[in-house]
């Protein structure tokens, strides 16, 4: 046993409630934001650092129900932190309830699904709850035996005394055990005592998956519910000028059509408080249909709009952000970037002197690397119920960040923070797009406009053409090489619209004598948000690939150079702020090499190799494709991840599987088009995704074994993907690919 | 606004509403069949498809007014045809394909279909009976899997 000696455990507290009628609840919050603790170090982003909060609820009839803390958008948060819940208390797992615990001000800190931060967060205080718990039924049962709490044992939710031949159940002992003070400095299990984490464990809410179960927000019903949709201008750089709904109120279940402004003048953003248009034009009816019918029967003048400045009050500082006025276009954008490339950027890091290097090269590489915008697409369109009354603000809402919305609907509703009642529930995907609860405030405005509950829905044009996309990106890459084929220097300038994606600190940075790293920016009126592993689901396409030319340049194997590259950075690395560790990213390039066999592989394999670190998780993949009739088929990728612990096993492959079909998915066909402010592709028939016959034929997914704190999968095993993709394409295909999405440029003669 | 008799999961439902309404949005809104999901509106995504005389078809994209005297079963009904889980819902679990779920039901539902009209399907077969459905969090390689494992079973 180790004694839970973190800092975030020793001033966590915990609060025990007795229940009417018995049983007990443990809530469990934690004082997290002041610590620089080595939680906090494994954040992506010590400005995004969150608190975890859960339950434990024991029935005296013996039903354990674990609270999940983290909503649910389908990385399995609702199965694998309450198995850190359990691990600990030692319920019978087959038997344990989750459920997802709803947003509550007062009782928690903290819920936030975004960043693959949720295992790192729980690792040791979902455990520490369920071990707390746990000593308390224990104690319980001591003093009802009178027996000493070291002769009890615990299995399967029931409490043992061997020596008298006593044992009861958690159910039994619940009540009595609610009393007890909580114990403040529980032991926790060594990792080689763990009898639940690491073995696989199927999804606990699967069968109201395939039995199609309410579980969504959009599947949500209220006695009395209207049904209200928007209508937000036509492109970017417009805004609401005026409405005529006369013809709308006249159709059938129709009761109100009216305009809302979404965020107040002046309102300081919090840091998920994007949203692309703030003046809407809302019509409220009966019936989903009726409502779709009636507001295409709004007419509605459009005027553009000025260039404005919007406050962001966030991550504990304050910025202005400036919203140009204009029809911008993906043709002109990328116009823009590439001036942007000659112009003079600024420094993010330098090493050495690498103008001295590339002045006295003896050959020197250049590659310019760009991606579209990228709609997020999550299969459940955006939807939030809100009922708003004198006594409550009631909310059924699909929010990967809901402790950010406090601000937002206090300021944007006039709704005092107490008032507040929202119910999380599973989300029909997200990949970032739902961390930008605007439609929160949206539902709340409409249910205090017309006083009634209503559910918001918007169809996927109103989703694909709302905005929050994966910013429009670009990198250039160049590396120096002198007569012996030594690479002497690299350089790194990039930029996107209105954010770029050059992480300076992050491999090969640290590798390399002589370096150099720039950004710049380009304000615009088009909104972006996170999406799957912000910045490096380009950046390590462009990286990747460039690597993989670079060693083909100077005659080495990319997966070898690689390997020499990282060696090089663990022996003498250069400067002091690489974010990486280079033994965890060789481990995964090693083990994706063995299993994949890349060392015997024929000469003429048309395969690729790449791996990445981001979001605290280390991924490699291997891809083999083959052209049929001009069109990749993905024959088989071999990933090798290492995230630490691995808490569920079942779930974490599912998590790769799918970030593998994602990443050739957005590499392949991903991308936004603007034209004149307004966004092509409207619809799935329109914007391609990766279907059936499109996906790798296999996937295996291997993990490095080791003992690290367990780290999350949603977002990086997803990056790599895209060069392993792009490597094994040019083997294919002879052709480097610098453009997404590549089946445009393979395409093109 | 129209009288409609539907014959849904084998029970006779009346609906009174527009001529033009999708079924889709006469089982969520008007049936309380919340299982057939909305996912595009414009037949592309396959998360609202049910069976119309046991042919897989997006809801989405059949008006009300041409449903006639043909039956509908949903993935509600699919349950109840069989009287506990469907084995095609079976091997859904046993393979633990879900990631976010919002599109498995329509996946079930084409998956069911297929299985009807070809018990031993090809990979291929599989492929393109199911690339009309898609899942954006990537679970194809499950789902592939879990309809051989469906067949499997079934033809044992």
């Amino acid at each position: 046993m180790e004694k839970s000696t973190n800092n975030q455990s020793r001033r966590s507290f915990l609060k025990v409630t007795s229940l009417t009628g018995g049983g007990m609840m443990i809530g469990f919050s934690w004082l997290a934001n002041l610590l620089p603790n080595e939680a906090l170090a494994t954040a992506a982003n010590a400005n995004d650092w969150v608190e975890l909060t859960g339950f434990i609820k024991i029935t005296p009839d013996n039903q354990v129900k674990i609270f999940n803390p983290n909503p649910e958008f389908g990385t399995n948060v609702m199965t694998s932190l309450p198995m850190m819940v359990n691990e600990e208390l030692q319920a019978d797992w087959s038997k344990v309830i989750v459920e997802m615990g709803d947003y509550d001000t007062p009782r928690f800190k903290s819920q936030f699904t975004g960043g693959s931060r949720g295992m790192a967060q729980g690792w040791k205080p979902l455990r520490t709850a369920g071990a707390t718990a746990r000593m308390m039924l224990m104690q319980a049962a001591a003093n009802e035996w009178n027996v000493p709490v070291a002769e009890l044992t615990v299995a399967n939710g029931v409490v043992s005394h061997k020596a008298s031949n006593r044992s009861a159940n958690f159910g039994a002992l619940a009540t009595a055990a609610s009393k007890l003070t909580a114990p403040t400095n529980v032991e926790l299990k060594k990792n080689s005592a763990f009898s639940l984490i690491g073995t696989p464990q199927k999804n606990k809410v699967g069968k109201d998956i395939v039995a199609g179960h309410s579980l969504f927000t959009m599947d949500y019903k209220h006695e009395g519910m209207l049904i209200a949709m928007a209508i937000h201008p036509p492109a970017f750089g417009m805004t609401l000028k005026s409405f005529d709904a006369t013809e709308a109120l006249k159709m059938p279940g129709i009761k109100s059509v009216f305009d809302i402004q979404v965020y107040k003048d002046g309102y300081k953003r919090a840091g998920f408080d994007t949203r692309a248009f703030n003046k809407l034009v809302v019509v409220v009816g009966n019936s989903t249909w009726e409502v779709m019918n009636a507001r295409k029967k709004v007419n509605v003048q459009w005027i553009p709009t000025e260039t404005t400045k919007e406050i962001v009050a966030a991550w504990g500082g304050q910025r202005e952000e400036i919203v140009p006025a204009g029809l911008e276009s993906t043709d002109e954008h990328m116009k823009q970037m590439y001036a942007m490339q000659q112009k003079p950027a600024k420094l993010l890091r330098k090493d050495g002197d690498p103008e001295t290097a590339f002045s006295k090269a003896a050959k020197v590489i250049e590659r310019t690397y760009s991606a579209p915008f990228l709609s997020h697409n999550p299969m459940e369109p955006i939807s939030c119920f809100a009922h708003i009354t004198d006594e409550k603000a009631y909310f059924v809402a699909p929010i990967q960040i809901p402790e950010m919305m406090k601000q937002n609907i206090v300021s944007n509703l006039g709704i005092p923070g107490d008032k507040i009642e929202m119910k999380l529930t599973r989300m029909g995907g997200g990949f970032g797009r739902r961390a930008y609860g605007h439609y929160i405030v949206e539902a709340g405005l409409i249910s205090q406009k017309i006083k009634a509950p209503v559910k918001l829905i918007y169809t996927r044009e109103d989703d694909m053409t709302n905005g929050i996309y994966r910013p429009t990106y670009m990198v250039t890459y160049k590396a120096a090489i002198d007569a012996t084929n030594n690479v002497t220097a690299i350089a790194i300038k990039g930029g996107g619209i209105p954010e770029g994606a050059v992480h300076e600190n992050r491999f090969p940075a640290g590798a390399f004598e002589n370096y150099i790293a720039e950004g710049w920016e380009i304000p615009s009126n088009i909104t972006i948000g996170a999406f799957r592993a912000p910045g490096s689901n380009f950046i390590a396409s462009a990286e990747q690939s460039f690597l993989d030319e670079l060693a083909e340049t100077i005659g080495k194997d990319p997966l070898d150079y690689r390997l020499e590259l990282l060696r090089k950075a663990k022996a003498n690395p250069v400067g002091k702020r690489n974010d990486y560790d280079a033994d965890r990213y060789i481990a995964v390039l090693e083990l994706v090499k063995e299993k994949s066999n890349w060392a015997a592989r024929p000469k003429n394999a048309k395969r690729g190799v790449a791996a990445y670190f981001c979001h605290s998780s280390y991924a490699a993949h291997v891809v083999d494709v083959t052209m049929k009739d001009g069109q990749p088929v993905i024959d088989k990728v071999v990933s090798a991840i290492d995230c630490g612990v691995i808490v569920n096993p079942e779930g974490a492959v599912n998590m790769v599987e799918g970030a593998v079909v994602d990443g050739i998915g957005n590499a392949l066909y991903g991308g936004m088009r603007i034209e004149k402010g307004v966004p092509m592709q409207k619809n799935l028939n329109q914007y391609r995704i990766i279907r059936h016959k499109e996906a790798p034929k296999k996937i295996e997914v291997h993990f490095v074994q080791n003992n690290f704190d367990p780290t999350g999968l949603g977002e990086p095993p997803f990056p790599p993907v895209f060069g392993a993709l792009a490597n094994a394409l040019y083997k294919a295909t002879g052709k480097r690919l610098y453009n997404q999405p590549y089946l445009n440029e393979l395409n093109k003669s | 606004m129209s009288k409609f008799n539907l014959k849904v999961n084998g029970k006779n439902h009346e609906v009174d509403v527009d001529p033009t309404t999708p079924v889709l949005w006469v089982l969520r809104d008007h049936l309380n069949l919340i299982g057939t999901k909305f996912g595009c509106g414009v037949g592309s995504c396959g998360a609202c498809t049910i069976h119309l005389n046991g042919r897989a078809l997006k809801s989405c994209q059949l008006p009300v007014a041409a449903v006639g005297t043909q039956p509908i079963t949903t993935i509600e009904g699919v349950v109840e045809e069989v009287g506990e889980m469907h084995p095609v819902q079976k091997a859904w679990l046993e393979l633990d394909v879900a990631q976010c779920g919002y599109c498995q039901t329509g996946q079930i539902m084409a998956a069911v279909a297929l299985l009807k009209t070809k018990p031993n399907p090809t990979e291929e077969e599989i492929e393109s009976a199911m690339s009309g459905n898609i899942c954006r969090c990537g679970t194809y390689v499950r789902i592939k899997a879990a309809i051989q494992q469906a067949a499997k079973s079934s033809t044992k």
